[in-house]
C-alpha cells in the first residue's frame, strides 16, 4: 500500500544545529500514526515540514504521491492537511461559528454576497452545529457564544472538529490532551476515535503514553531528528517505547512495513 | 422533555445556564458590548433634560451636539477600527488636517478642479495611513511609535507646505463652495443637521455592517484578538492590517473635509487634539484597547456622551473644566467595566 503521506531524506537546520538529520516518514490510509519522541529530537521539526510550516532545506514530501513543496500551512491546508495546534489557533471573543468559517467564510449567493460581499451566517452556523453534532459534541450550548466561554475540552473539540469539517486527507493533532483533564482527555480520544472511523488518516504527537498505546495503529519513534523505528503497540510496552525514544534500549532492526 | 429526549434531536442542543442576576448582566454585557455606552448615553440625557428642560431638551440642541462631535465622531470611527485589530493610531488628527490643507492647497494654489483636489485629498489620506500600516504589519514596528513618528512628521510637513496659510472661508465660498459641502446645513422641523452629521451617521451603520456582515470585518476582530492564531487559521494578517490604516485613513481624509465645512476655512493649525478625542471616543465606547472587542456602535455613543456632557454642563454655566473631569472620570470606568466583561465565563 502507498503511503498517502510521504517524507524522504528530510533535513531542517536551524544555525549549527540539526533539527532533521535525513529523516523518513510514513502515513498510511486510515491510520492512526503515533509520533513519540523526547523533548528537543525533532518531532515539531517534522511535523512543521510536512504540513508547510517550515520549508525543509533538503529531502521530498510527496501527498498520495505527488510531490509537494509547501511553503505556507495555509497550502498545506488548500491541499488537504489540517493542523490543530497546541494553542488551537481560536480567537478567544469571536463565536465559535466564526472560529470554524475563519479565513474560509462563505459568502451569500447573488447580489448581497457578491456586491455587499455579505456572509451567509445562517448556513455556516448551520454547518458548523452539522459538524460539532456528528462529532458527538452536543453539549455546547450556543454555535453563537464566544470560544473563551468553553471549557478547554470543549475548546479542543471545537478546533478538531473544525479540522475534520475542512481535513479531507490528513489531520495532525499536537499534544491534543496535554492541557487537559482525565475526563476531557478521554472525549478528545474518543473523538480520534471517531475522525479515524470517517477514514481520515491521523497524525498524533503526544507524550502521554497510555494515550498513544491506546489510540495509535503504530508509533513512529523519533530520536535525534531521525526516525529510530516505527513499532507496532501491540508488540511492544510503553515501557519498551521510552527506553527507544532515550535510548535506553536498542532499536529493533526492522522498520515495520515502511 | 427530558435531556435524553433532546439530546435524539440531531443537531448541538442549546442549555442555557443559570448565571444569576450580575452573572447575566456580565453575559449581556459580553455579546452587546455597546451597552454600557449606550445606557450612559440615555442616562446622561435624561439628567440633563431634567436639570436644563426644554434648553436642553430641544431638537435644535440635540442636534447642535451631532454637530459638535461630527468631525470627532468621523475621526473615532477610523480610530476604532485601528484599536480593534489592538493598534492605536495617534496620526489621526494630523492625518485629517493636512488632507484638508491638500484639498484647499491644490484649488487655490494650482488652480485644480475642486472636484480633483478633493479627490487628491482623499488619496493622499488613504496614502498616509496605508504607510503607517505597512511600517506596522511588514517592517513589524509598534503601531504607537509608527503613529508618534507620523503624526510629527505629518503635521511639520503640513506647516511647511501651508506656509501656515489659512485660506479663508469667504474665498471658499466663492471660488470652491464644493469644499465646504460637508458644512451644508438642512432643517427638519426645529431640528438642524448638516451634511457632515449625515455622512457621520452613514459611515458608522456602514462599518457596523461591514465589521459584523464582512470577512474582512470578522478579519479585523480575528486579527486584534490573536494575530497569530488569525494567521495559523488562514486569515492574511498583513493585508487585514494594512488595510485597516488605509481606510483610516481615508475616514480620516473624509473628516479633514468635514473640517473645511465645520469651520469655513482651511487652517493648519485645526484639528491638533483630535487623536486624543477619538480616543476617549472609543474607549469610553466600550472598544478594548488590547483589540478585538467593541462595536462601532458603541464609539458613536462614547462620541455622543463626550458631546452631551459638553453642551449640557456649559448650558448648565459649569467651568469647562468639569467636563474634562467628568470624562476622565467615565474613561476609567469604562476601561474598568472592559475588564470586569473579559472575566466573563459560561
Amino acid at each position: 500500500m502507498e503511503p498517502i503521506l510521504k517524507g524522504r531524506g528530510l533535513v531542517k537546520r536551524y544555525g549549527k544545529v540539526t533539527a532533521l538529520d535525513h529523516c523518513d516518514f510514513d502515513l498510511m490510509p486510515g491510520e492512526i500514526l503515533a509520533v513519540i519522541g523526547d523533548n528537543g529530537a525533532g518531532k515539531s521539526s517534522l511535523i512543521k515540514a510536512v504540513s508547510g510550516a517550515v520549508v525543509p532545506d533538503e529531502g521530498e514530501v510527496f501527498l498520495e504521491g505527488q510531490k509537494i513543496h509547501f511553503t505556507s500551512p495555509i497550502q498545506a491546508r488548500e491541499a488537504g492537511i489540517e493542523t490543530v495546534y497546541q494553542t488551537l489557533a481560536m480567537s478567544p471573543a469571536l463565536s465559535i461559528a466564526d472560529n470554524m468559517f475563519m479565513g474560509r467564510e462563505l459568502r451569500k449567493p447573488g447580489f448581497m454576497g457578491k456586491w455587499l460581499r455579505q456572509l451567509d451566517r445562517a448556513k455556516m452556523e448551520r454547518l458548523a452545529r452539522e459538524k460539532l453534532t456528528e462529532l458527538g459534541l452536543m453539549t455546547i450550548q450556543n454555535i453563537n457564544q464566544a470560544v473563551e466561554t468553553l471549557s478547554g475540552g470543549q475548546r479542543q473539540g471545537v478546533a478538531v472538529a473544525r479540522a475534520a469539517a475542512f481535513g479531507s486527507k490528513v489531520i495532525i493533532l499536537d499534544e491534543p490532551t496535554a492541557a487537559l483533564g482525565v475526563k476531557e482527555s478521554r472525549k478528545v480520544l474518543e473523538l480520534i476515535q471517531d475522525v479515524k472511523s470517517r477514514g481520515i488518516p491521523i497524525i498524533l504527537i503526544s507524550h502521554n503514553m497510555p494515550h498513544v498505546f491506546e489510540v495509535a495503529d503504530r508509533i513512529h519513534v523519533h530520536r535525534l531528528g531521525k526516525r529510530l523505528c516505527v513499532i507496532n503497540p501491540k508488540d511492544y510496552t510503553m515501557s519498551d517505547a521510552v527506553a527507544f525514544m532515550t535510548g535506553a534500549k536498542e532499536a529493533p532492526a526492522q522498520t515495520e512495513a515502511a | 422533555m427530558s435531556s435524553a429526549d433532546t439530546a435524539d434531536d440531531g443537531v448541538a442542543k442549546f442549555v442555557q445556564p443559570n448565571r444569576g442576576f450580575l452573572g447575566t448582566v456580565q453575559h449581556w454585557l459580553h455579546v452587546n458590548p455597546a451597552l454600557v455606552p449606550l445606557i450612559v448615553l440615555v442616562a446622561s440625557i435624561v439628567v440633563f433634560g431634567l436639570l436644563l428642560g426644554s434648553k436642553f431638551f430641544s431638537p435644535f440642541a440635540l442636534t447642535l451636539i451631532l454637530q459638535q462631535v461630527q468631525i470627532v465622531g468621523i475621526v473615532a470611527a477610523a480610530q476604532s477600527l485601528v484599536i480593534l485589530t489592538a493598534g492605536i493610531d495617534l496620526s489621526v488628527g494630523a492625518i485629517a488636517v493636512i488632507s484638508s490643507v491638500v484639498m484647499g492647497q491644490f484649488t487655490f494654489r494650482y488652480g485644480l478642479p475642486v472636484e480633483v483636489s478633493i479627490i487628491c485629498g482623499l488619496l493622499f489620506g488613504t496614502a498616509i495611513g496605508a504607510v503607517n500600516g505597512w511600517l506596522i504589519a511588514a517592517m513589524k514596528l509598534p503601531p504607537f511609535i509608527v503613529t508618534l513618528g507620523m503624526w510629527q512628521i505629518v503635521l511639520a510637513a503640513n506647516f511647511l507646505y501651508s506656509a501656515n496659510e489659512t485660506i479663508r472661508s469667504q474665498e471658499i465660498a466663492e471660488n470652491a463652495a464644493m469644499l465646504q459641502l460637508l458644512g451644508a446645513k438642512f432643517s427638519v422641523g426645529g431640528a438642524v443637521f448638516t451634511v457632515g452629521v449625515l455622512f457621520m451617521v452613514l459611515l458608522v451603520l456602514v462599518l457596523a455592517y461591514v465589521l459584523r456582515h464582512t470577512a474582512w470585518g470578522r478579519h479585523v476582530y480575528a486579527v486584534g484578538d490573536d494575530a497569530e492564531a488569525a494567521e495559523l487559521s488562514g486569515v492574511n494578517v498583513k493585508g487585514t492590517i494594512i488595510s485597516v490604516y488605509a481606510v483610516a485613513g481615508l475616514i480620516c481624509a473624509f473628516a479633514g473635509w468635514a473640517l473645511i465645512g465645520r469651520i469655513g476655512s482651511v487652517s493648519p493649525t485645526s484639528g491638533q487634539l483630535l487623536n486624543i478625542e477619538s480616543i476617549t471616543a472609543v474607549v469610553i465606547g466600550g472598544i478594548s484597547l488590547f483589540g478585538g472587542r467593541g462595536s462601532i456602535l458603541g464609539t458613536f455613543f462614547g462620541a455622543l456622551i463626550v458631546g452631551v456632557f459638553t453642551l449640557g454642563l456649559r448650558l448648565m454655566g459649569a467651568d469647562a473644566q468639569w467636563t474634562y473631569l467628568l470624562i476622565g472620570v467615565l474613561i476609567i470606568a469604562a476601561v474598568a467595566v472592559d475588564q470586569w466583561i473579559r472575566k466573563v465565563a459560561a
